[in-house]
């Protein structure tokens, strides 16, 4: 902890108070949109991923069936799997639990790290933190959403697209994505009415056959911030 | 509604699927190298999602339009984010618009 230094201990800190304030708005909109109380700490558990469980809960509200709401669910996650090629070495010695903990924000902090042991020990302080204040707040909220039934008069349905589209800018800052995404994006809204309820959402993905994004010499990953 | 056996399942499915996506490279990663065209083919799809999804939350309650403070909120959220503001910042301004505009309208 104390090789880390004050500066990064603090970024960590307030990196994890948004988190928690993403995840009480994560809460109160999973509960009062008519989803169990138990539903968002079970999922920030089990799944401990943000965009991946309010794509979940927004499908499942929507109408889609539980079957699309969990394979939209993997594919946002599928972005993942670049992350433990990224850290295998920094979560060598307790690999199991190191991947439980690979979440965007956690990977972004490690790999600004450049000295291996310092990567280490911010990957570790800043995850267990991260699994701890996004369960706090997903259980603040879901008691919030239970008490307050007009999520919409505080604002709160703001705030999930809000959410998003934050952690999805620095991948649209990529030319050839924001253009893939721009035209999933109008495809999935002028579908809308016309779809069953929740699968407009998936329809946005024939951007891809349409605009085959090629190669790009740059690697940002997806979604990272 | 959906049964709390289907809402079980759901989550733990997910959760799998999620582990082992993070799993993978710890495990295989001096076996098995991604092909940086799937690899950014599964980014770009997982941004498509994201957005689709932003763009679809904040103009429909189903299948109805939303009212115009919730677009409104989001399109200040997307300036906020573009000039970097902090996470936190972004959240809390773009819930303030829509419940101030809410209340005004």
């Amino acid at each position: 902890m104390e090789q880390l230094g004050r500066p990064l201990l603090r970024d960590i800190l307030l990196v994890n108070v948004a988190i928690g304030i993403v995840g009480i708005s994560y809460g109160a909109i999973t509960v009062s949109q008519g989803l169990p109380i138990w539903l968002p700490n079970l999922m920030s558990v089990v799944v401990l991923g943000g965009a991946s469980q309010f794509l979940f809960t927004g499908l499942l509200v929507a109408g889609a069936s539980p079957v699309a709401a969990v394979v939209a669910g993997a594919l946002v996650n599928a972005r993942h799997l670049p992350f433990g090629f990224a850290l295998a070495d920094t979560v060598r010695r307790h690999p199991w639990l190191g991947s439980y903990l690979m979440i965007d924000e956690v990977v972004a902090f490690t790999l600004a790290q450049r000295d291996e042991e310092r990567r280490r020990a911010t990957f570790w302080v800043c995850g267990l933190c991260l699994l701890f204040f996004w369960n706090l707040g997903s259980l603040i909220g879901a008691l919030a959403g239970q008490a307050v039934s007009d999520t919409e008069r505080w604002g709160l349905d703001a705030a999930f697209p809000a959410v998003l589209l934050a952690l999805v800018l620095p991948a649209l800052r990529d030319r050839r994505v924001a253009k893939v995404a721009a035209l999933g994006a109008v495809i999935a809204v002028v579908l809308t009415p016309f779809l069953p309820s929740g699968t407009a959402v998936l329809s946005s993905l024939l951007a891809l056959l349409v605009l085959r994004p090629g190669k790009r010499e740059s690697t940002a990953a997806g979604g990272g911030r | 509604m959906i049964s709390t056996t289907t809402l079980l399942v759901a989550a733990g499915a997910l959760g799998v699927a999620t582990y082992a996506f993070r799993a993978v490279g710890p495990v295989l990663h001096t076996r098995l190298t991604i092909s940086e065209t799937t690899r950014e083919l599964m980014s770009t799809g997982a941004t498509v999602l994201l957005v689709a999804l932003c763009v679809t939350s904040a103009l429909f309650d189903g299948k109805e339009w939303a009212d115009p403070a919730r677009p409104a909120a989001i399109v200040v959220a997307g300036v906020m984010a573009w000039r970097r503001w902090p996470f936190l910042a972004i959240v809390l301004v773009a819930a303030g618009v829509a419940a101030t505009l809410r209340a005004l309208l």
